[in-house]
């Protein structure tokens, strides 16, 4: 008779400690929500008083961006030329490479041949950015230099191939996830009917798989124009409207780095700077994220 | 109706043919991926050879290349990675186990999740900006490593919150069944049951999400981390350096034998990631289960 009120507030004791852990835990599924507010509540109050120095006109409509000299020039498009000339290149390397990858993983390679080929891959993804800055800087631009003798130092080029292959794993991996989520009745029903296995692959499995595959090329694109370091190293800092790829250009995310390393005072005006192309880098790639999840969500739907 | 006069040609060799050189395009594509990997490692290999001596570990930066280190930046990487895992690791897998074994499925889940999987997306530069104002200037934390560890925790955090929940899921519910069946409340099933199968695998997603954080330049750069440190760091809020800092340093330099020097550190930055590689996956063998 004497356990039962021990046993009550034993009962009581784990269930308080069972609110308590689910608290906490609670909080800290919380902090990533906290930490996308800080994003934007940091990139939008600096932006905000970066606007009130710099019309809207100035930043959409000038051409040129030249915060950094004695004659400032607020226009933004020179960085957003630069960084998709860059993306835009990368991509022409990634795409195809990455897409054909996968279809010869998922459709052609034997379990034994997956096994040698996969880790290649993942430690090809898994090399730092600054190393691929390093590659193209002393390996891709000399190469490139001495087939393009008119090839600049620092080049969109050479930073677009290193970047291209270092997103080649992601897009590979990707879209062979959504060609692997095909069922196997529909490539089936397409041998049924006579199809190779090329054709069942490019006709059949791909189509198919397509919005996942559509998702993987739209994640790539915004890794690509969020990538810094290899741009940094190898892309060089001269903000321009050109679509030569051997020329020097400068990307959003160039421009942060090459501000952040100098002794740019706080509360300058060049110091705000990089909040507002910061933020204007954060709009582009949230836009495509979110873009890349819908279509996610979408494949998923259709065969579960 | 033109389309229904197609005629069925089979005309099977051919389209065999064009099948297999299409496939042998298609291994081409990983091949090359695959030279452009060697290709890279053997260059820097090569590149950074007559620097890969005793003093690269012993000695500060410096203006002479036959003088310059990675002393400093060694230390303030290893700095980095021990605070960082202190942090990310309780951070992370909280929030991990949240999600999976006691979120309701409403709303407010809904948008956690989604608010997750696009800061993982986000670029890691933009996290460096978030560290500058808030960590930074916000709270006053200047250049320190404490302000290198906090934003490094963030970048980090989705990798080992989804890594965290697949190992989670990876566990049969009828274990969690067994757990509440005896009376166990959930915490206790949690703690006792589900987290000890996982463990390994959650151990292997820390890993990888720490072999991310000391190869991450960006969010450092923009936090302003400083290039030349020629002292040893004594605690959380000294100024410092890191390992890919250092390198890029070097390789902006216009000099041939910092470009060498960089080499020789992007060896030493790769033999440390291949290392906790190969330990992340002898963990995932040996610990992992199989149901």
């Amino acid at each position: 008779m004497q356990a039962l009120p021990s046993r009550l507030s034993l009962l009581r004791r784990r269930r308080a400690e069972e609110r308590a852990v689910k608290a906490v835990l609670l909080l800290f599924a919380m902090v990533s929500t906290l930490t996308t507010l800080g994003i934007i509540y940091v990139l939008f109050q600096e932006t905000a008083l970066f606007f009130r120095e710099v019309s809207f006109a100035q930043f959409f409509l000038d051409t040129r961006w030249t915060p950094l000299f004695l004659s400032q020039r607020f226009g933004i498009w020179p960085l957003v030329n630069g960084t998709v000339l860059v993306a835009a290149l990368a991509m022409v390397v990634a795409l195809p490479l990455g897409l054909l990858a996968a279809i010869f993983m998922s459709e052609f390679a034997s379990e034994k041949v997956r096994r040698i080929l996969k880790p290649f891959l993942e430690i090809l993804a898994g090399i730092p950015t600054v190393v691929y800055g390093y590659f193209a800087l002393t390996f891709i631009t000399p190469l490139l230099r001495s087939i393009f003798p008119q090839t600049q130092v620092f080049n969109a080029a050479s930073a677009a191939i290193a970047m291209g292959f270092m997103i080649l794993p992601t897009v590979a991996s990707l879209s062979e996830d959504a060609l692997y989520a095909v069922p196997r009745s529909l490539r089936e029903a397409a041998y049924a009917l006579g199809a190779t296995r090329w054709e069942v692959a490019t006709q059949v499995v791909v189509p198919a798989a397509l919005s996942g595959i559509a998702a993987a090329f739209i994640l790539a694109v915004s890794r690509a124009v969020g990538e810094t370091m290899i741009v940094a190293i190898a892309a060089g800092q001269q903000p321009k409207l050109t679509l030569n790829p051997l020329e020097s250009i400068e990307t959003m995310t160039a421009y942060i780095v090459q501000v952040s390393l100098g002794d740019t005072p706080h509360q300058s005006l060049a110091y705000m700077t990089i909040f507002a192309v910061g933020m204007m880098l954060f709009l582009m790639t949230l836009g495509m994220n979110v873009a890349s999840y819908m279509l996610t969500q979408r494949y998923r739907e259709v065969y579960e | 109706m033109k389309g229904y006069e197609v005629r069925f040609e089979p005309d099977l060799p051919r389209r065999q043919a064009v099948g297999r050189i299409w496939q042998g395009v298609a291994l081409l594509a990983i091949l090359m991926g695959i030279a452009v990997l060697l290709t890279l490692l053997v260059r820097v290999f090569l590149d950074g050879l007559p620097y890969l001596r005793p003093q690269l570990f012993t000695e500060f930066p410096s203006r002479f290349p036959d003088k310059a280190g990675l002393r400093s930046a060694l230390q303030g990487s290893i700095w980095l990675m021990v605070l960082t895992a202190l942090l990310s690791f309780p951070l992370g897998v909280g929030a991990g186990i949240y999600l999976e074994e006691f979120a309701p499925k409403n709303a407010i889940t809904r948008f956690i999740e989604i608010n997750i999987a696009n800061l993982a997306g986000v670029p890691s530069i933009i996290y460096g900006l978030l560290g500058l104002g808030l960590f930074v200037r916000g709270l006053g934390l200047g250049r320190s490593l404490l302000a290198g560890v906090l934003t490094m925790t963030l970048v980090i955090l989705p990798v080992i919150i989804v890594s965290t929940r697949e190992s989670l899921r990876a566990v049969p519910a009828s274990i969690r069944e067994a757990a509440l069946a005896l009376g166990a409340s959930r915490w206790e099933m949690v703690r006792d049951h589900v987290l000890v199968y996982s463990m390994g695998g959650i151990l292997t997603g820390m890993i990888l999400a720490l072999s991310r954080a000391i190869g991450e330049t960006a969010p450092l750069i923009t936090i302003g981390a400083l290039t030349y440190i020629a002292f040893d760091p004594r605690g959380p809020l000294d100024i410092f350096t890191v390992l890919p800092i250092q390198i890029f340093n070097w390789v902006s330099m216009p000099q041939e034998a910092f470009h060498r020097l960089a080499a020789a550190g992007i060896v030493i930055l790769l033999a440390v990631l291949l290392s906790m590689n190969a330990l992340a996956i002898w963990l995932r063998n040996r610990l992992q289960k199989r149901w």
